[in-house]
């Protein structure tokens, strides 16, 4: 690649060695002053490290960067803001009792005269950089108080306060509902026509195909190709990503539903402030039927699901499975009544990141007799075990049944979640976020397996934040809002747009 | 083919820097450095003076003697702060609860007089079940109420000293002019062999065998040390291969996925806490019937029985089994320690400066591995200069 001054980045021959690990061989990247260049790749592919080294946070062991034509050297991130690139990183970096001016500033304080913070002049040019880019946040609130839509654009404002030309944006909507989602783009196409120059890192396939002019794509390390975002599709998209054929339709033959299984009903639950979160909520979820739950983050999802699985208390209303209350009982009455659960945080609740896959293989059956009498664990039983699931959910590596669960990919340690929570033959199976943060090789592989569970003849709760998942996976879907099922639907006999409306409190 | 060999070599290296133990030893080595650089600042002569404090440990049989006895109590309260670690608690109270297990043995031991095979498991059960209520203490309050078991353990300290502190000078157990208790009844000794090694017999016996008679009659050698490695060993089981400490050591890396996988995390904490607690206090319930004076005196402050146990248990990386070890190199620099000052004339507290040390680079070990993947770096960048 020769330098060129109308890429706003080329980055050639780009090598990166963690011990024996290549994480990038050879990777180049050619990003055009003025557009919105995607990096797109499953999780672990490399695209953060990439970013990481022209960010300075790695030193490539191999290879050149230009910027607008000149090789530069970026040892820090210091260096990269001095040559104008401002990263937002997917997890933000804000105090959250400052005012939104006061973090934008943070570490780039304008100074009056013997050293003395000039607040109204940091303001001014905060103000005007807002006003500049249409970016709309209000500079004198305090990060607690605004959302997380505007949290993020207060990232990309301290980019820009900063001087940057380059922005990279690390996963943007990983936490953002469809309406910021949207917003974000418009600012990220606002952004380019201002002349900046936009990297993203995703593997959303389709906020690549809402966003980006064109698209890198990399696949274990290495560059695959680059194409216009414009000539290819999102299956095309998703092949190279991963290699081979992916499909992005659910596939599956109508539900087939048999008796009530799971049964809420009038369920009031309360937040730790004591707060009604869920409000006199009823839905019932029969055997071999997938019920999807749609609705923006904070609608009292979370509350539902502690009171389901006794986390929680429950205030009032009962939660039945074949007939027998369980709430306000205990985890473990929940697990002998045969409700499963996939809970949105794999690695904080699902599993005991450094325990071994098979330790956490057994993690809610140790004290079965199968796994050892008379208090002792049965070590060879749990090794089996957990090479039975290992082998039927192709769990990768396929010898990490003694490894910690903390060394596998977020894929992987999914998969071992699902294969031990359905090993037990559930009635119920709550699956909460199930392919949060998977890529779209593992989200399919997840969705295949609700579905088969579905067929078994499994009741699922599918609760998820992902307007595309609820309608694509679901046979009935529930639409929750401030805590309240307001809409029942067929799956098919709705389209995004009502179910949006519903999500966001109107009438449908 | 030759850099393939060469990647393995590396590779090894690699693992072994990896590996926690050779983190403990750099950190040991390093921590000898440090004293001998301050011996030589000092105007003493390292070698002599690290001569010495070998010779103190290793040159008879009664020295050696004495370094387990100074190694026992100590691998017993770095087990429990090892065992209350790995199931994600701190227990800075090993200290209050060895004093709980002094403090019992003593008001059994005193008053009761049974025959040696019942009295000695009595009074060491009693010590035993002092140390246990005072880490339940900590583990219910902790579990009911969520007061971090630090604060309370701390205070709980203090309180366990002035327990000993009146039982010591209270009129039931007061030694006449003297400021400790009465001794425990002979039968509860522990010491091998304590009447026998004394009487004229044994003494006549034991002459023949010069190494024995110096290991059993000049030094209180009891049975501390081997039950701390039978304690190591149990608890290493219970913590590996048991339910109960796969229990534990779920909660101690992850309340939140115990809790969701249906775990009682609070009895775990309390169960935790409690058996942290026995195990110290068994600790202290040896010393009083394994060593001379058999009593408890009034203590002005601490005699470090449970910190030393925290740094014990930082050296063995929370291992039951590393304590053993990390506890006999303690014990052996505490004791070998007082040589040097008579050796050289060099201040014990080059010794405690020294343990420090270690402790502070034990502290610092997270870099090895670190270190060792930057070698590794440097290696493959001067690597891949060549080939290019």
């Amino acid at each position: 690649m020769e330098p060129d001054a109308s890429f706003a980045v080329q980055m050639c021959g780009i090598v990166k060695e963690f011990g024996a690990f290549r994480a990038l061989d050879r990777v180049d990247l050619a990003v055009k002053r003025g557009s919105i260049h995607a990096v797109l790749g499953e999780n672990g592919a490399g695209k953060s490290t990439l970013m990481n080294v022209l960010y300075g946070l790695y030193q490539a062991d191999e290879g050149a960067i230009f910027l607008n034509g000149e090789r530069v050297e970026i040892n820090s991130p210091t260096d990269a803001i001095a040559h104008g690139i401002g990263m937002v990183h997917q997890h933000f970096m804000l105090v959250d009792n400052f005012t939104v001016t006061q973090n934008i500033i943070l570490g780039d304080e304008a100074c009056g005269a013997a050293g003395v913070l000039d607040m109204r002049r940091a303001r001014e040019s905060v103000t005007r950089i807002i006003d500049e880019y249409g970016l709309e946040v209000d500079p004198d609130a305090k990060i607690e108080e605004i959302s997380v839509g505007q949290q993020q654009r207060v990232e990309i404002l301290k980019a820009l306060y900063r001087g940057a030309d380059i922005l990279i944006l690390d996963e943007p909507t990983a936490v953002l509902t469809p309406q910021e989602i949207e917003r974000l783009i418009k600012i990220m196409r606002d952004l380019a026509a201002a002349g900046k120059t936009i990297i993203i890192i995703t593997h959303k396939l389709k906020e690549i195909k809402a966003s980006s002019d064109a698209c890198t794509i990399i696949r274990r390390g290495a560059q695959v190709g680059t194409v216009s975002v414009a000539d290819v599709d999102e299956g095309e998209l998703a092949e190279r990503m991963v290699g081979h054929h992916v499909n992005l339709v659910v596939e599956k033959t109508p539900a087939e539903p048999g008796e009530v299984v799971l049964s809420i009903r009038d369920l009031v639950v309360r937040d730790e402030r004591g707060i009604d979160a869920v409000r006199g909520l009823t839905l019932s979820v029969r055997a071999g039927e997938i019920v999807g739950l749609a609705g923006i983050d904070g609608n009292g999802q979370r509350e539902l699901v502690e009171a389901i699985t006794c986390l929680t208390r429950a205030a009032s209303g009962t939660v039945s499975v074949k007939g027998a209350e369980i709430q306000n009982t205990s985890v473990r009455n929940v697990h002998a009544h045969k409700v499963a659960t996939i809970h949105e945080d794999r690695q904080r609740r699902g599993l005991v990141l450094p325990f071994s896959v098979a330790e956490n293989a057994v993690l809610e059956r140790y004290r079965e007799p199968e796994f050892g009498r008379r208090g002792v664990l049965d070590r060879d039983r749990m090794r089996s075990f957990a090479d039975e699931l290992i082998r039927a959910y192709d769990v990768r590596p396929a010898d990490c049944a003694d490894r910690p669960a903390s060394a596998l990919s977020g894929g992987n340690q999914q998969k071992v979640i699902i294969a031990r929570e359905v090993s037990g033959d559930p009635d119920v199976l709550i699956a909460v976020q199930p392919t949060r943060g998977l890529d779209v090789g593992a989200i399919e592989y997840v969705h295949r397996a609700l579905v088969a569970e579905r067929d078994r003849g499994t009741a699922i709760l599918l609760i998820s934040l992902e307007l595309d998942e609820v309608m694509s996976v679901s046979d009935t879907i529930a639409v929750i809002y401030n805590g309240r099922i307001t809409g029942t639907f067929k799956q098919g006999e709705v389209d995004e747009n009502r179910l949006g409306l519903l999500m966001a409190g109107g009438e449908a | 083919m030759s850099s393939t060999t060469q990647a393995g070599g590396a590779g090894r290296i690699q693992r072994i820097l990896h590996k926690p133990i050779t983190a403990a030893l750099i950190a040991i080595a390093l921590g000898f450095a440090v004293a001998a650089a301050l011996l030589a600042a000092a105007g003493y002569d390292p070698g002599a003076s690290f001569a010495a404090l070998f010779d103190g440990v290793l040159s008879k049989p009664k020295y050696i003697s004495n370094t387990v006895i100074k190694a026992a109590p100590i691998i017993l309260t770095g087990i429990s702060v090892a065992f209350a670690f790995k199931t994600g608690l701190f227990n800075i109270g090993a200290e209050g609860q060895y004093i709980a297990g002094t403090v019992c043995a003593v008001l059994v031991g005193v008053k009761l007089d049974l025959p040696m095979p019942l009295q000695i498991p009595v009074v060491v059960l009693a010590g035993v079940a002092g140390g246990a209520a005072v880490g339940a203490i900590t583990g219910a309050l902790k579990a009911r109420f969520g007061i971090h078991e630090v604060i309370t353990a701390i205070m709980l300290n203090w309180t366990m000293l002035y327990v000993n502190n009146f039982v010591a000078n209270s009129a039931a157990y007061h030694r006449p002019s003297s400021t400790a208790s009465l001794p425990v009844n002979p039968s509860s000794f522990t010491t091998i062999l304590p009447e026998w090694k004394v009487s004229d017999a044994g003494l006549e016996a034991l002459r023949q065998v010069p190494w024995l008679y110096d290991f059993l009659v000049k030094t209180d050698v009891n049975i501390a040390f081997a039950v701390a490695v039978l304690v190591a060993a149990g608890i290493w089981f219970v913590l590996y291969r048991s339910k109960l400490g796969y229990e534990l050591r779920a909660v101690g890396f992850s309340r939140d996925a115990a809790e969701f996988a249906g775990m009682p995390v609070g009895r775990n904490t309390l169960i935790a806490m409690t058996i942290a607690g026995a195990v110290s206090g068994l600790a202290g319930a040896l010393m009083v019937t394994g060593i001379e004076p058999h009593s408890i005196s009034t203590l002005a402050g601490f005699e470090n029985y449970g910190f030393n146990g925290f740094s014990v248990a930082l050296i063995a990386g929370s291992s039951p089994i590393g304590c053993i070890f990390a506890g006999l190199l303690f014990g052996g620099l505490l004791y070998g320690g007082q040589s040097v000052q008579m050796a050289v004339g060099a201040p014990t507290d080059i010794i405690n400066i020294m343990i420090g040390t270690i402790v502070f680079f034990v502290a610092l070990a997270r870099v090895v591995p670190l270190l060792a993947d930057r070698l590794e770096r440097r290696r493959a960048q001067k690597r891949g200069a060549q080939h290019a």
